[in-house]
């Protein structure tokens, strides 16, 4: 039973990606005792980046509207309520063709109505061949002005309209075309089968965070040939200098966490190996080495993996980087950043060391060539000077792109960033 | 040093709307101009004063036109002074006026001359005798242009004047030479003519108002060449000098013939130039075409990324096209970075009697292009409303694709062509069909009639005018 035969239902406004947080009702589309369907556009909402389209993701009849023409509204503010229940025919269809997935929802997508599915998307279009003329764009200004600010050349859009007029629908028609055939591939996935045969199951739409995650990991895991080196860093007596110095970073405000030394120790490794801080142009046949030293640290929000971006880290000392981590992770989990924040990247430190672990496989995060995955330290024995001491050691994963970084210079860099945290004067000696 | 989000220099037309704009946007902006209020060139020595004038001259002849009608006046008394006053009243009342809304939307105003010291500080020489200085995030640059001036006529004369001189209106000269056939030389021809001197014209090339069509500028050159002494086409002045009587003129045609007159005053009237010296473009990058023109992108941003430059100053010369550039750049340094300032239809307008505008395409435009286009015309002979005024003259045209049936240009020559105008930007802009314009009701009896009926007969023939079949 999905979710829509609870009665009655608040349809909210649903997270619409691309950082909007609210924005202004412009017109309303539904009223009381309409018979609403799913992914019908209920309102258009004007946020500072485009007018959207917000599609319902419920089904049933209005009995209520919970905001007005002008009203500004925030993500998870209910916009109307809905009762499910006067069961038309379609509610009476078996549960599997009632959950049929919702298609995906990208939310730059101005005109967020489901994407027909890629084979439609070829058919040639039903509308007369373009009449084509050399003077302007057959177009309003209003609906010129809405094609740049989604990003749509307009010259390339077909106008439906008397003459080949373009009107707005026919902008966002083409967006939404646009936007079916790049998330084509990812969509062709392997096909389900119907799980509520086993038992209940509860469909959810993915957050756009998940969704952007899965298709750039599966775009990096078809890419990327990947090799993962592990080696132990002894941190004993980093962790005896973390213990004291940590009160001055506390000071200054942030936390002298692992991360953030590590931060900086990539930063100089980055120099000493450049080809860690490089990208593939495998179209140009070219390697792009970057002149820049900066770090991605993954961060686990309630929104999913995002990955903020600490710039010119070779700028900075410990301090000041353990400063700007903490704000910075404080920002990513509130949502605070911008797609900018998270661009840019040299390299990636993924730690996962206070959930625990001894070591995984990280990702590299295209077009990165490396990452370096952080797992839980431990104190473990280790043989010294003919006996056994307790020694802590950080256990590190590296993962690179074997088509650049051969595994002697994966091996080395990975021993050079252990050297450097067991005897940080190697860092400044050679960084 | 005081600081700004966005320093606007330049307080015309451009300059007000774009700090007005920014301002509605959330900016904190610095508006600075040498006069005490906004306006610039166009509201205190331009647009405003000419048109107070231009309606002066039209009520003119329209009395005049009146004994045709059995209406006599006697011969009008012009008390220049209390012209003079009500032209500076309208003037003043419209500059105040901005200054009320420079202080509604609370924008730091500062009366003086800036001039860039480095890519983000302005120094400013302000009118108060104090120098000041601005840090600022984006500027627009909006200094806007002034009369040229060809060698010929750098002479410190009182008989030479330009347009600001014109519309300072200081006397009524007996005689005068106007230097240049265009829109602003025919105009503020027609003032002079209206209020008695003899006006002459000469023109280098072969025709009045050289952008426009000829079919739209023979109404203007009909009547011009009425109340005008000579119109000279095809001739330049080769000699000036100043004697006793006024100024020796020596002209020159095209078939090499000379000539000499004497004028009391010479209106000159061969173009603007822009005032892109003195500002510290030095200090930037900012760079300027060969004719000191700004150069900018579509966004109207100079080669420096703090700095925008509009209007005149990167060859508007229109305040309507420097009003919504102003607003343009405006939205683009708010952050609306997707925007751009692509027109598909400005209107130009010559305030003569009778007016001239056209937007779009123009037939001209057309022929360079090799485009092929349909023209339709309708005469205001067919015109009831154009009948009931004497302005049976005038003309409505229409430039069409042929393939789309698309409004590209519109054309009207005749009284109010300037308010008849913004239908045909309208058309051009939202890509209309000749049959949207057929099809929209237009009341009757007005000019207005003559685009639906331009637009009827391209698809076959008007109401009130019928041709044999043409195709």
């Amino acid at each position: 039973m999905s979710l829509n035969h609870i009665m009655p239902v608040k349809f909210a406004l649903p997270d619409l990606g691309e950082n909007i947080e609210s924005g202004d009702v412009i017109r309303i589309l539904v009223a009381v005792g309409d018979r609403l369907a799913e992914d019908q556009t209920v309102i258009e909402l004007e946020t500072d980046k485009a007018v959207i389209e917000v599609p319902s993701s419920v089904d049933g009849t209005v009995t209520e509207i919970l905001v007005q023409q002008g009203d500004t509204i925030a993500v998870g503010q209910p916009i109307l309520e809905v009762e499910a229940g006067e069961a038309p025919a379609v509610e009476e269809t078996p549960p599997a063709v009632e959950e049929a997935p919702p298609a995906p929802v990208p939310a730059e997508e101005p005109a967020p109505t489901p994407i027909p599915p890629a084979s439609v998307v070829e058919e040639a279009p039903s509308v007369p061949t373009p009449i084509s003329t050399d003077g302007p764009v057959p177009a309003a200004p209003s609906t010129r002005r809405l094609a740049r600010e989604i990003g749509v050349d307009i010259a390339q859009v077909q106008g439906t309209g008397p003459g080949g007029r373009i009107s707005i629908d026919d902008v966002k028609a083409h967006s939404k075309k646009l936007h079916a055939a790049r998330g084509a591939a990812p969509a062709v996935a392997v096909p389900l089968p119907d799980f509520s045969q086993w038992g209940a199951v509860e469909r959810q739409p993915m957050t756009k965070v998940r969704e952007i995650t899965a298709e750039r990991l599966a775009q990096a895991w078809a890419t990327i040939p990947q090799v993962t080196q592990f080696d132990k860093a002894d941190i004993t007596s980093l962790e005896k200098w973390r213990a004291e110095y940590g009160k001055k970073a506390e000071t200054a405000g942030g936390k002298l966490t692992p991360t953030a030394i590590l931060i900086k120790v990539l930063g100089i490794a980055l120099k000493v190996f450049p080809q860690f801080n490089a990208s593939i142009d495998i179209a140009q046949r070219e390697v792009v080495y970057k002149r820049y030293f900066h770090i991605g640290i993954a961060v686990d929000t309630p929104h999913g993996l995002l990955v903020p971006v600490v710039r010119d880290v070779d700028q900075k000392n410990i301090i000041e980087l353990a400063v700007e981590l903490s704000a910075l992770a404080q920002k990513t989990r509130e949502r605070k950043i911008g797609p900018a924040d998270m661009q840019g990247g040299s390299m990636t430190i993924s730690n996962v060391g206070t959930m625990g672990g001894t070591a995984f496989t990280p990702i590299v995060n295209l077009p990165e060539v490396a990452i370096l995955g952080v797992a839980r330290s431990q104190v473990e024995p280790a043989y010294i000077d003919g006996q056994f001491q307790p020694r802590t050691f950080l256990p590190l994963s590296l993962s690179y792109d074997h088509r650049l970084i051969d595994g002697a210079d994966g091996a080395r860099f990975l021993r050079w960033v252990c050297t450097a945290l067991e005897d940080p004067f190697i860092a400044l000696l050679e960084g | 040093m005081d600081k700004a989000q966005l320093a606007v220099i330049g307080g015309g037309p451009g300059g007000y709307v774009a700090a007005f704009k920014a301002a509605d946007l959330g900016l904190d902006v610095a508006l600075i101009d040498p006069e005490a209020h906004p306006g610039g060139v166009c509201l205190y020595r331009g647009c405003i004063p000419s048109k107070s004038l231009l309606h002066i001259s039209k009520l003119l002849y329209e009395a005049k036109e009146a004994e045709h009608w059995g209406i006599q006046f006697a011969e009008p008394e012009i008390d220049l002074d209390k012209l003079r006053s009500w032209k500076d009243e309208v003037v003043a009342k419209m500059t105040q006026g901005l200054g009320q809304l420079v202080r509604a939307r609370k924008l730091t105003y500062v009366q003086g001359r800036a001039r860039f010291v480095d890519p983000h500080t302005l120094q400013i020489d302000q009118a108060d005798g104090r120098q000041g200085s601005l840090q600022f995030e984006h500027a627009i640059l909006a200094t806007g242009s002034r009369p040229a001036v060809p060698a010929l006529f750098d002479q410190p004369s009182d008989r030479i004047m330009d347009s600001t001189g014109a519309v300072a209106l200081h006397d009524i000269p007996p005689s005068m030479l106007v230097v240049g056939g265009g829109i602003i030389g025919m105009e503020l021809g027609q003032v002079y003519a209206a209020l008695g001197t003899q006006v002459s014209v000469v023109e280098m090339l072969p025709g009045l108002i050289p952008p426009a069509d000829r079919d739209l500028v023979k109404p203007l050159h009909n009547t011009a060449a009425e109340r005008f002494d000579e119109i000279m086409l095809n001739t330049q002045v080769t000699a000036l000098a100043e004697t006793d009587d006024g100024l020796a003129v020596q002209l020159q045609n095209s078939d090499g013939q000379s000539f000499s007159k004497t004028y009391a005053k010479i209106l000159l009237a061969v173009g603007r130039v822009p005032n892109s010296e003195d500002l510290g473009l030095e200090h930037t990058v900012v760079g300027l075409d060969g004719r000191g023109y700004v150069q900018v992108d579509d966004q109207l941003r100079t080669a420096e990324p703090s700095i925008f430059a509009i209007g005149d100053l990167v060859g508007a010369a229109l305040a309507h096209t420097a009003a919504h550039q102003g607003s343009l750049a405006a939205e683009v340094v708010a952050g609306h970075e997707k925007q751009v300032f692509a027109p598909h239809a400005i209107p130009n307008v010559v305030y003569t009697d009778p007016e001239i505008a056209w937007c779009g395409l123009t037939e001209e435009e057309a022929k360079e292009q090799d485009r092929s286009v349909e023209v339709v015309r309708f005469p205001w002979s067919a015109s009831g409303r154009a009948s009931t005024q004497g302005a049976n003259d005038g003309l409505t045209k229409l430039l069409i694709d042929p393939q789309t049936d698309r409004i590209l240009g519109v054309g009207i020559a005749g009284s109010g062509a300037g308010e008849l105008i913004a239908e045909g930007v309208l058309a051009v802009e939202m890509a209309a069909l000749a049959a949207d314009i057929q099809h929209s009701i237009h009341p009757h009896p007005t000019l207005s009639e003559t685009l639906m009926e331009a637009a009827e007969s391209h698809y076959g023939q008007s109401t009130h005018l019928y041709a044999p079949k043409r195709r």
